[in-house]
């Protein structure tokens, strides 16, 4: 195996070779500074707003009816029998278990945090879901419950869901959520800057979130809903993985369209090309409007397509959703004894 | 280059999608098949007949009539008979029985897709998106234009021909049947179709689809054979209109066989097409294209975008990231609902295909192909990319009809479009570029036509087909394809 | 008063521009109805015929290219420069079709206002043979004619201008350039034509015209590889059926002989001579955001 620099001088140099020969101005050590970790480089990056410009808008552009044709045709995969049942355990353990509501109580998080640790009571096989999603100050409350399980909690945070909110308000909410135990932070980017291309400030403000963070890690939800297209969501997605983002979240899932297949798609090749390009393998996680098994098998056929088999794994894909794990502990149940299931068994939490 | 393979690893098994096949007893093949003349199944009159088999498997699916001159001609008189009655039916009333057809292939979809999978080898996810809906859509837009000729393009009162004799290929068996006989019977035609003789079994269902419309006896007649039959039909003196969809070579033999007889002639033959990928495109939607450009069909397609060109400055990374996308292909079973990759047509096909790609190897280019494994029976060919390739080799030259792409580069605009063009044929292209005025400029050049840009072997009843130069003349769909069918008023007056 | 001699006009063929004489330094004999010597045209051989195609290949890009509004004031050019020549043309029509300088003169007439009807079809028949086509999918449908290339094209016999227009006009106008045999015994309009054509604006190779025999050059134009299509015309009544054969080695569009010559007396009722010598290209583009 080659040293890893050579590797990721010939990525680079693959990646960004339209770029490197149709652009005088972009030199070669903007690019680089771009994609490598670490604060000196990303502070090299903010400090030249206009190499970050310009990558931005010189990654290949998404074409819609491309990309949905291939999402479609994707979601015509017939998952059966072993590989469904792989699906179905796959998805469980993928599931950000999710409560976001201005009615949430301890109670209410506390049963959540129970349904998370043994979502199938008697069925030893069924795995525990990925985390916990709460609002910062339920965050106690998750890291309580679920103390020992080795479930993540996570928090939204920075002035979630809109992001509307000075950077110190935003900081504070995430230092506040990691001090309480969250070891996951779901920030929003500000959608705002993105769109009026004030790249930098946007870049900023994940770097600063990252630092706020410390150990935990750092989920960026790009909003791709108010982000309109799929430029944007590349873009986006681009940005926030250099900012640090260890997963990029495609929503809030309180704007509507949030998580869609295409948008999905196009998330899972910038991880998948940022990884090809740094060795560094950040995430997806798909959030909002997945609520059924069936949505949540072509979530998992897009990313073993797409990025690749190495991301099926709960450290690398996950799914933002509450409803969801019900119906997939329905079908989880009908291919175990064979029976189509019913919902009065399973419980409503 | 991968991007998994960088990746440090985890635990991750290996997700395999289990069999998933298309239950195999919605359609039932009848041990034999007559000929379908005049509204019925009868024999040959020769009693001879042939085999059909299934290309992924080699299973013996059917025996079916072959057709000899005698038949040719009871189809033709059918066909004759019928056309009096049939071009004096008012437009609207054709138009229903066009509607009732439509409606019977949606109905009877699955079946269809099923037997067009086992007897072509194409997957069904092919037959049950594409190949099917696409012809239940060309017999619904053609049956509208029934009753409103009017506004065809021909003037008032266009009369129809009188008989055609259509021959169809084996890459789309129902689609191309449906390109052919949709419009021919909206325009007041009878026709008499032979499929090709390794897919004949879609078309005699599409018979009893016939027959369940109540379409008038002869309307529609349906001969089966190989190439004799094909000939006995093109040289059949009763014949107005000869439409033929096929090889290069037959299709200027056809046009040597009617010359100075004033029959008229649609040809929609051969293509090498161009896929032009430029520096500036989508890429990620670029490398789809190219995929559905030729693994479609398994390449079996005119139109396949079987040469691609790709702008110098990113030919690498394109290569690597086809690659990369070919590696998800799957192949195998063509009943399966997750295989993209089928089996070719027949062992004939293979053999033209393994030669003309050993050629590629024999005259320097590089030659890369899907590592998987292939079915033990059947006829199998694994995707292939050569690069390397000049301008002047075979594969570059030559129809392949397989699943082989040729990668040529270019450096700028003109160059792309000399490159292209530098072919006799001229059915089809590509371009890929974000770029709206070098899209524009581009399908200016390109003497090709259909021009697909960023999207690529798309298909509609509303959207003429065909060639310029060696890739045939005439249109099939949109408005452009009834003049195939009609005659303006006055030629006859 | 002395009587002047007359100087009299060399007839040659028009190839890329030019007035060369025939390759083969052949001519022939014209003479008017009643047999009297008219003139000696130029013998086109098989050298003339490649030279013409190589020319006519040469030209087409570039007159394809020209704007429509550009190509249907050419054309109408061609009218204005007819219509100054006018009573040469109407003398070599006289003697050529053995009509009354009247009624030459209303032949000429028409030629001229056919020049003009064929210029105004050029920014339109396009909008009327075009289509946007409503696909099912989010894409951008449109179907355009485009000029074929180089045609070959043998003229009228009889109508020895004006069939030779309506042969000419509906060929070049959608961007075509064209290789025409004239009419074999009443070539000398075709000519003059050329004369007019080379003072047009129309660039050189575009048309290119031919006289001589026509059964020795229409297989040479029949079977040449760089000719895409063949309009048949002047072979009217007679079997074409080896000139078809030939036609079909490169798939040449063809447009085939009529029983007896038509009457080109007026303008045809559609563009449909115009379409005949035209492809259909359709262009998709997806639609999206």
């Amino acid at each position: 195996m080659r040293p890893p620099t050579d590797r990721l001088a010939d990525a680079l140099h693959r990646a960004l070779l339209p770029l490197l020969e149709s652009e005088l101005p972009l030199l070669e050590s903007d690019m680089t500074s771009l994609v490598l970790p670490g604060e000196a480089d990303l502070s090299e990056v903010t400090a030249s707003g206009s190499a970050l410009r310009r990558f931005l808008h010189g990654l290949p552009g998404v074409d819609q009816v491309g990309v949905e044709k291939r999402a479609a045709t994707l979601a015509t995969r017939s998952i059966k029998r072993a590989s469904k049942v792989q699906a179905l355990e796959l998805a469980i353990g993928m599931v950000d278990l999710t409560t976001l509501e201005g009615a949430d109580t301890p109670g209410r998080v506390r049963s959540l945090c129970a349904k998370a640790r043994i979502p199938a009571p008697g069925y030893p096989d069924v795995p525990s879901v990925a985390a916990v999603c709460v609002y910062p100050d339920m965050v106690a409350t998750a890291v309580d419950a679920l103390s020992g399980t080795g479930i993540h909690v996570a928090s939204v945070a920075t002035a979630f869901p809109s992001g509307r909110a000075h950077l110190d308000i935003k900081l504070a909410d995430t230092r506040n959520a990691v001090a309480d135990g969250a070891d996951e932070i779901d920030m929003v980017i500000d959608r705002g800057a993105f769109l009026a291309g004030r790249y930098g400030q946007v870049l900023d403000e994940i770097v600063a979130v990252k630092n706020a963070c410390g150990d935990a890690h750092l989920k960026v939800i790009l909003e791709t809903g108010e982000l309109a297209t799929y430029d944007n969501v590349r873009r986006a997605s681009w940005l926030a993985l250099a900012g640090g983002a260890d997963f990029i979240k495609t929503s809030t899932g309180k704007v509507s369209p949030a998580s869609t297949l295409p948008v999905t798609l196009v998330m899972l090749e910038a991880v998948r090309d940022h990884a090809a390009l740094t060795g560094e393998i950040r995430g997806v996680k798909s959030a909002g409007g997945i609520r059924t098994t069936k949505d949540a098998i072509r979530y998992l056929v897009l990313v073993n397509e797409v990025a690749g088999a190495a991301w099926l794994h709960p450290d690398r894909f996950r799914f933002g959703a509450s409803s969801l794990l019900n119906d997939l502990l329905m079908q989880w149940h009908k291919q175990a004894t064979g029976r189509y299931w019913t919902s009065n068994r399973v419980t409503i939490d | 280059m991968t991007a998994t393979s960088s990746v440090p690893d985890l635990i991750t098994p290996t997700w395999e999608y289990a069999p998933a096949p298309e239950a195999r007893d919605v359609v039932t093949i009848r041990p034999s098949h007559g000929l379908f003349i005049g509204g019925e199944f009868v024999d040959p009159a020769d009693g001879g007949s042939f085999a059909t088999i299934s290309p992924s498997t080699e299973e013996h699916l059917a025996e079916v009539a072959l057709a000899g001159p005698r038949d040719v001609d009871r189809a033709v008189a059918a066909a004759r008979k019928a056309f009096t009655g049939w071009s004096k039916l008012s437009g609207t009333e054709r138009g229903k029985y066009l509607y009732r057809i439509a409606r019977l292939l949606q109905e009877r979809a699955r079946e269809f897709a099923v037997l067009e999978t086992l007897d072509n080898g194409k997957p069904i996810r092919e037959t049950r998106d594409v190949d099917i809906p696409t012809a239940a859509a060309f017999f619904f837009y053609h049956a509208g234009w029934a009753d409103k000729l009017d506004w065809a393009g021909l003037g008032p009162n266009p009369r129809s021909l009188g008989v055609a004799g259509q021959i169809i290929p084996w890459n789309f068996p129902l689609l191309m049947l449906s390109w052919k006989v949709a419009p021919a019977l909206a325009c007041g035609n009878t026709v008499v179709l032979k499929p090709a003789e390794t897919t004949p079994l879609t078309a005699l269902l599409f018979a009893e689809v016939c027959q369940q419309a109540d379409l008038p006896p002869g309307v529609v007649s349906i001969i089966t054979g190989a190439g004799e039959t094909g000939a006995a039909l093109t040289a059949h003196d009763d014949l107005d209109k000869i439409a033929f969809t096929g090889s290069t070579a037959v299709g200027k033999s056809i046009q040597r066989q009617v010359a100075g007889s004033g029959r008229r002639v649609t040809l929609e033959l051969g293509g090498k097409a161009a896929n032009i990928v430029f520096d500036d495109a989508p890429i990620d939607q670029a490398i789809e294209g190219i995929i559905d450009g030729i693994f479609f069909n398994q390449g079996h397609v005119c139109c396949a975008g079987s040469r691609l060109l790709v702008q110098e400055n990113v030919h690498d990374l394109v290569v690597d990231r086809l690659k990369q996308r070919l590696g998800t292909l799957r192949l195998g079973d063509p009943l399966d609902k997750n295989t993209d990759v089928g089996a070719v047509n027949s062992a004939a096909q293979l053999e033209r295909i393994t030669a003309l790609t050993d050629t590629g190897e024999a005259e320097g280019a590089t030659r890369w192909e899907l590592d998987c494994p292939l079915p033990e029976r059947g006829f199998w060919f694994r995707p292939t990319v050569f690069t390397d390739v000049g301008q002047s080799s075979r594969i570059a030259q030559e129809e392949i009809f397989g699943p082989v792409l040729s990668v040529l580069s270019f450096r700028t605009p003109d160059e792309a479009v000399a490159k292209a063009n530098n072919t006799p044929y001229g059915l089809s292209a590509g371009v890929w570029t974000e770029k709206g005025s070098r899209i524009l400029w581009m399908a200016d050049h390109l003497r090709a036509g259909v021009v697909w840009a960023n999207t690529f072997n798309r298909f509609d009843p509303t959207s003429p087909f065909g060639g310029y130069k060696e890739s045939g003349f005439g249109r099939e769909g949109g408005r452009h394809g009834l003049a195939a069918y009609l005659e303006p008023a006055e030629v006859d007056a | 008063m002395a009587t002047r001699l007359d100087v009299n006009k060399t007839y040659k063929l028009y190839v890329g521009g030019a007035f060369p004489r025939s390759e083969s330094g052949r001519t022939y004999e014209i003479a008017d109805t009643k047999g009297r010597f008219l003139a000696n045209a130029a013998q086109a051989s098989r050298k003339d015929v490649r030279d013409a195609v190589t020319a006519a290949r040469k030209a087409q890009p570039g007159w394809a290219a020209a704007t429509a509004y550009n190509r249907g004031q050419v054309l109408y050019r061609v009218a204005e420069i007819m219509e100054g020549r006018r009573e040469q043309f109407t003398g070599e029509v006289a003697v050529s079709e053995d009509l009354s300088s009247r009624n030459a003169a209303a032949v000429v007439d028409a030629a001229i206002d056919r020049w003009v009807w064929y210029a105004g079809w050029s920014d339109k028949f396009a909008q009327v043979a075009g289509a946007a086509n409503p696909v099912a999918g989010p894409y951008f449908n449109l179907s355009v004619p485009e000029p074929t290339g180089v045609v070959g094209a043998l003229a009228p016999q009889s109508s020895s201008l004006l069939g030779l227009i309506e042969v000419l006009a509906p060929i070049i106008v959608s961007g075509n350039s064209v290789v025409a045999v004239t009419s074999q015994d009443r070539p000398l309009p075709a000519i003059t034509l050329a004369e007019a054509l080379a003072t047009s604006d129309l660039p050189g190779g575009v048309v290119n015209l031919l006289t001589g025999q026509t059964d020795e050059l229409a297989p040479i134009l029949a079977g040449h590889l760089d000719v895409d299509a063949i309009d048949l015309t002047g072979m009217a009544g007679r079997d074409t059926t080896d000139l078809e054969v030939l036609a079909a080695e490169n798939l040449k569009r063809v447009l085939a002989t009529p029983d007896t010559e038509p009457d080109v007396t007026d303008p045809p009722a559609g563009p449909r001579r115009i379409l005949a010598f035209c492809e259909t290209k359709t262009v998709w583009h997806p639609k999206g955001r």
